[in-house]
């Protein structure tokens, strides 16, 4: 039931290895800190969801922010009403996450291509308005659920777990407390079990039957496929991992607010996708670790910091470097953002992780060509020589 | 003919089918004995294809039924009809393009063995040794092999239908559905597919198939019947039809004398 086979264990050990040793390599990048870390690893949780259904069934949702948004608001009511531990916390973001997205999947999935898309853009976008207004009881509208001190929190009183030290109550985790590191660890752990899980998916049957449905349908249903079931069970899966993920996102700050279910939400998540790769294990991890990376070191760049950068060139040069690039920093993130993507898309229409592949054979075939004794010499030296 | 013999596989009984005032079909009969291979032929436009809509579920006849062993096909979905028994062959290849020459051989194989919707996470393709050798083993006498971890989408026209027949035997239909099987061949491509349906018949398959090429009817088929403007005009054994006037005219169109 564990098992993988022996390329997978591999990855997985890699994998594992990359996100463990964050605090390390991401140093020199200026994103070592525990807020950014958490988000990687939560953000990487919600891209791999996400692929187990457009990448293997190539059902495309726009509304799987929606099922974040669960996750987080289910873990913040957990946290008032039952416990701060995160282990019912992330149990209940599971579940309602899924429910959810039963209910969703199993209405937008009587259509397919475009107007399936349509269908999740229009549920989670009514989701937004639910949140966000109409049910203020429940979510708290604008303001976002908070937690406060006089929380009922039945499990924990029922222990006589009180954290009755000034200020606020955190989340923890079997009496452990989950700030910074610790929470980055935490999140860690749980991406590597949720890898861990993609590739189960990606390996079995049940993973063979949603890559027929991408490839070819009418022939999954003339095999005797009832392809329904599996589409709504892989919708089903991937909204539990965004439900998890969103969890996740309230285990390390407990609040839960509507803008977490917004569609620029929902397109951050299929953009993760398709600049790593669809459809490849690794690609949505890399795709969310690049544009949260973007997104939190470009917004932060200004006028100033890019002044300095550019010091050593000529005034006039150097200011109009500043304008022009200080329009891609900062507030304008997004139209770095949206140039790599158009980049990516023309250019390595497989994403970041097929392009490294290409890459790769490539320079192996170059490198082949050296070797042969009466092939023509090599032009240009690699530095790697 | 002889009264039904009681190893019928698949009957379409006194079927109908109107297009509005259209009489796509009228008072079709036809009996699929086991082990038999049954054309249906017929010029352009005679409703070969709409009888095979028909058999396959998808057209609901004005009246009439298609049963097989003893089950309605009637507005049974296609996967369901599939695992009943009955396999098919499209005019254009359906295969999965995306997946490997070897995967496509071993997703029908575990719709045979875990039915129409099964969860199975936890166990990998690749360590299912059974199905794997057994999809190895036909690719091998499909000719296939060596093309094993291709993506299907490479492939030649003719190999694709090779892989569509070995995607569709590794299921052990007990009737196999043939929509022109070799349209749009070449003539080499075309003598292999005939050498290979030949071999899949001596298993002691049941056929139907649906063709105009009068050379993969006469090569293959045991019985045929002739469809012209929605009717059976002829129906028996490939001698018997070939030598049929009505035949001729249907094809040529000489009047019969």
């Amino acid at each position: 039931m564990f098992s993988l086979s022996r390329k997978d264990v591999t990855t997985l050990a890699i994998f594992s290895v990359i996100v463990l040793t964050m605090p390390i390599w991401l140093s020199p990048l200026g994103a070592a800190y525990p807020g950014l870390m958490q988000k990687f690893a939560i953000y990487a949780i919600f891209a791999i969801g996400f692929n187990i259904l457009f990448g293997l069934t190539g059902y495309l949702s726009f509304g799987h922010a929606a099922f974040l948004g669960v996750g987080s608001y289910t873990a913040v009511w957990s946290f008032k009403l039952l416990s701060m531990d995160m282990i019912p916390a992330l149990i209940f973001a599971v579940i309602f996450a899924g429910i959810f997205a039963l209910f969703i999947g199993y209405f937008s999935l009587r259509r397919s291509g475009i107007y399936f898309s349509i269908l999740t853009l229009a549920f989670a976008q009514m989701s937004y308005s639910l949140a966000y207004s109409v049910l203020t009881p429940i979510t708290n509208g604008e303001t976002g659920l908070l937690i406060a001190r006089d929380d009922p929190r039945a499990i924990d009183a029922l222990l006589g777990v009180n954290q009755t030290t000034s200020g606020m109550p955190t989340p923890s985790l079997l009496g452990f407390d989950l700030g910074g590191y610790g929470g980055f660890y935490i999140c860690a752990v749980v991406s590597i079990a949720a890898f861990f899980l993609s590739q189960k998916i990606f390996a079995s049957p049940f993973g063979m039957a949603l890559r027929g449905i991408k490839s070819n349908q009418t022939r999954m249903k003339y095999t005797g496929f009832d392809t329904k079931p599996y589409m709504l069970t892989a919708f089903v899966i991937s909204g539990m991992f965004a439900g998890l993920a969103g969890g996740l996102l309230a285990v390390t700050d407990p609040i839960a607010g509507a803008e977490r279910m917004k569609w620029t939400e929902s397109g951050n998540i299929v953009l993760m996708t398709i600049l790593g790769g669809v459809g490849t294990l690794v690609g949505p991890v890399v795709g969310a670790w690049l544009i949260k990376y973007f997104e939190n070191i470009f917004s932060a760049i200004n006028v100033n910091m890019l002044n300095a950068f550019f010091d050593f060139l000529p005034e006039g040069m150097q200011a109009v470097m500043v304008t022009i690039l200080s329009k891609f920093v900062g507030e304008g993130w997004h139209l770095t953002l949206g140039l790599m993507f158009v980049v990516i898309v023309v250019f390595l229409p497989g994403g970041l992780v097929e392009g490294t592949e290409r890459l790769m054979r490539w320079l192996r075939r170059r490198s082949k060509e050296r070797d042969e004794p009466t092939g023509q010499v090599a032009s240009g030296r690699t530095g790697n020589e | 003919m002889s009264k039904a013999p009681p190893n019928v596989v698949l009957h379409v009984a006194d079927v109908f089918k109107n297009f509005g005032g259209l009489k796509a079909l009228s008072d079709i009969d036809l009996q699929i004995v086991e082990g038999q291979t049954h054309a249906i032929i017929g010029p352009n436009g005679a409703g070969k294809s709409t009888l095979l809509n028909v058999i396959i579920g998808q057209l609901p006849p004005t009246s009439g039924a298609v049963i097989f062993e003893g089950a309605m096909l009637t507005g049974l979905p296609p996967h369901k009809i599939n695992q009943l028994g009955i396999s098919r062959v499209f005019q254009t290849p359906e295969i999965f393009a995306d997946l490997s020459v070897l995967y496509n051989v071993m997703a029908p194989a575990f719709a045979r063995r875990d039915g129409a919707f099964r969860i199975d996470m936890f166990n990998a393709v690749q360590d299912q040794s059974d199905i794997r050798e057994e999809a190895e083993t036909l690719l091998r006498e499909f000719g296939l092999s060596d093309r094993r971890d291709d993506h299907a989408g490479a492939l030649s026209r003719g190999d694709k239908r090779r892989l569509e027949l070995a995607m569709c035997l590794i299921q052990r239909p007990r009737l196999l559905l043939l929509d022109e099987p070799t349209a749009g061949m070449s003539r080499h491509d075309t003598n292999t597919t005939i050498d290979l349906l030949k071999a899949i018949k001596q298993r002691g398959m049941t056929i139907v198939i649906i063709e105009h090429d009068m050379h993969v009817v006469f090569s293959l088929a045991d019985q045929i019947s002739v469809l012209a403007q929605g009717r059976f005009i002829a129906s028996g054994l490939p001698q018997e039809v070939k030598d049929d006037p009505r035949v001729k005219e249907a094809y040529l169109g000489v009047p019969a004398e």
